[in-house]
């Protein structure tokens, strides 16, 4: 058991590596054939009056005129080492950068989406237990319409009713004014951003939870368990459900893109101190050396979650086949 | 003696999915909405001569009245008519985009699944390999290098979405390519191009179609998004995201209406685009009745 996981886990690695070299590398293909040229942008409106020796010297410096991959291979040796170069938009190393804001976001999606897997759960169970009810329309119905909502444009209406109009919550950044970051304060900050990324992720898991549960009702250990006279509520938490969730894990990965999506967007909205900030302003700012660092990044998060939920899956249903 | 009476059992919910409702409960419903959006952002254009950059600071940032369902903007423009613009525009992209996802995940699905071997299990790879990318970090990165246009737009998000169609491709163009018919044609010495172009494809089309379709309300919340992030349509285009956007400033001062409207809109199009497409699905391929979208 063990050893398999083993096996799955260094199979999936011998696959993440090649992919993180591809995107990689494909990003920097991209970077150099697009028109920008650093040293340029480096000096602005100051290359007018910069002495051709200056450029010339930055250039062979950079490196700039070398072939791609010998610029690439570079760029992965001192990767490798820990080194991602320079931010140019922010002025300064992309690991600093990186590193600065990292903890704001995790945070925020690691309790966004614990709660987003909480009502995916309650509400998911809730309304495959009224199957037909109103409940179950007014569970279902929503969770289409938040679907297909953008989740910019709810966080606004939550920022709008309260932030703005209730004052019951502060609507933006970690700490309010000058005062220091404290637990207490980041709590209460949180409160908005997380929970617009719970509702926001939620509608996926909820149907998806109602569909299998309604699926396993007519399992025979489901129907087993009614006929002995076991009440609803046991069959539903102890039978039905347990067996349902196992598809659920594997999604989990699945879900992760949106989930990183979701935050840079939340993030956006809630002015949270994380990378979305820092991504639009690469990003606008032609900063490859920052914007490459975060896809690749974030490509490798969603590998590596994938690889949890599949580990996770074969824990705990051991009949899966491993080796597929 | 005991006394043994029977109870009925009192009725319990725990019981599987119902026969899935008609059709018709979905698709009127969708039809209808669809079909008014339709119209609407096709005529109203045409007939109302609308300079919706026209502007009138005498009327600026008014509330829902009669004469201005939605309201106006900070420049005094009307919020709905302005909608119906971005309407136009973002649906346009996301129709745009869609096709040439569909167009570019076609090609490599088709040729994936009917060339085969190390050619298919490279390209699968790749496929693999995009779809761990989050679609809009890789669409931020392409619109970051094309700079923000309405093309850097629609190659982003084609460039991000081909790999659904690309995955339906294939594998039909497996299941297809093990039918007797298509034996018989490469019996009958029709070349590969042949075989490919006139008896695989056809056959692919409607579920193509159907793929392109459900692909259109992804295609515009990725432009609304990119919009939203200040990377998508030039400022002054009128998109949702664009719109939502703007509408940012105003809503700190209690303009809530300028973002209501584009995103109630939004939502319900989206809706009524997936509810059309579900019934849709649901006759192409009755096993998957069960999936998760409307």
């Amino acid at each position: 058991m063990i050893r398999s996981i083993g096996r799955l886990t260094l199979r999936r690695l011998a696959f993440a590596v090649p992919v993180l070299l591809v995107v990689s590398f494909a990003l920097f293909v991209l970077a150099k054939a697009s028109p920008f040229d650093p040293v340029e942008r480096y000096f602005g409106v100051r290359i007018i009056g910069a002495s051709p020796e200056r450029v010339a010297q930055l250039r062979a410096n950079w490196g700039v005129d070398e072939p791609v991959v010998a610029q690439y291979w570079a760029w992965l040796r001192h990767a490798v080492a820990g080194d991602l170069g320079d931010s140019l938009s922010l002025q300064q190393p992309v690991s600093a950068v990186i590193g600065d804001r990292l903890g704001w976001t995790v945070l925020l999606v690691s309790v966004g989406f614990t709660l987003a897997l909480l009502l995916g759960l309650v509400l998911g169970t809730l309304a495959a237990w009224r199957q037909g009810s109103w409940l179950d329309r007014l569970i279902t119905g929503g969770c289409y319409a938040l679907e297909a909502a953008p989740v910019f444009w709810v966080g606004l209406a939550v920022l709008y009713v309260f932030a703005l109009q209730l004052r019951w919550l502060p609507g933006g950044g970690v700490t309010t004014g000058s005062e220091p970051v404290s637990v207490g304060g980041v709590a209460v900050h949180m409160v908005l951003p997380v929970a617009v990324l719970a509702i926001s992720q939620a509608p996926w898991f909820v149907l998806f939870v109602r569909q299998n549960l309604l699926e396993s009702f007519t399992q025979d250990h489901v129907i087993g368990a009614r006929a002995r006279g076991l009440p609803d509520h046991l069959v539903v938490s102890g039978h039905a459900l347990r067996t349902s969730l196992l598809p659920f894990l594997t999604l989990l990965g699945a879900r992760l893109p949106e989930l990183i999506t979701g935050a840079l967007l939340v993030e956006t909205v809630f002015s949270w101190p994380g990378i979305a900030r820092a991504t639009v302003e690469a990003a606008l700012n032609v900063d490859f050396a920052l914007l490459g660092a975060l896809t690749v990044m974030a490509t490798g998060v969603v590998l590596l979650g994938n690889l949890l939920a599949d580990v996770l899956y074969a824990l705990a249903d051991p009949r899966v086949a491993l080796d597929g | 003696m005991t006394d043994l009476t029977w109870r009925p059992v009192p009725r319990s919910r725990l019981t599987a999915a119902g026969p899935p409702r008609s059709p018709r409960w979905r698709l009127l419903p969708s039809a209808t909405v669809l079909a008014i959006v339709a119209l609407t952002v096709l005529v109203v254009p045409l007939v109302v001569d609308l300079n919706q950059q026209y502007v009138d600071l005498a009327i600026a940032n008014q509330p829902p009245s009669a004469a201005h369902l939605f309201g106006t903007d900070e420049l005094g423009r009307d919020v709905l008519l302005r909608c119906v613009y971005a309407l136009r525009v973002s649906l346009t992209v996301g129709i745009v985009a869609a096709v040439i996802s569909a167009v570019v995940g076609t090609a490599v699905g088709a040729l994936a699944g009917s060339i085969g071997g190390w050619f298919d299990r490279i390209l699968m790879r790749l496929v693999d390999a995009v779809a761990s990318v989050p679609h809009l970090l890789l669409g931020i990165v392409i619109v970051a290098i094309l700079r923000p246009s309405l093309t850097a737009v629609i190659i982003s998000i084609a460039l991000t979405h081909w790999l659904t169609s690309a995955r339906i491709v294939r594998s039909e163009v497996l299941s297809l390519r093990a039918r007797p018919f298509i034996d018989a044609a490469i019996v009958g010495g029709a070349s590969r191009t042949r075989v490919l172009t006139r008896h695989l494809l056809p056959n692919v089309a409607p579920q193509v179609l159907l793929a392109t379709t459900l692909m259109v309300p992804h295609a515009v919340w990725h432009e609304t998004a990119l919009s939203f992030l200040g990377l998508g349509l030039p400022p002054h285009a009128a998109s949702v995201g664009n719109m939502i956007n703007d509408a940012q400033r105003s809503l700190l001062i209690g303009g809530w209406w300028m973002s209501l409207a584009p995103g109630l809109l939004l939502i319900i199009t989206t809706l009524a685009v997936s509810g059309v497409s579900g019934v849709w699905r649901d006759r192409l391929n009755p096993k998957r009745r069960t999936e998760l979208t409307w």
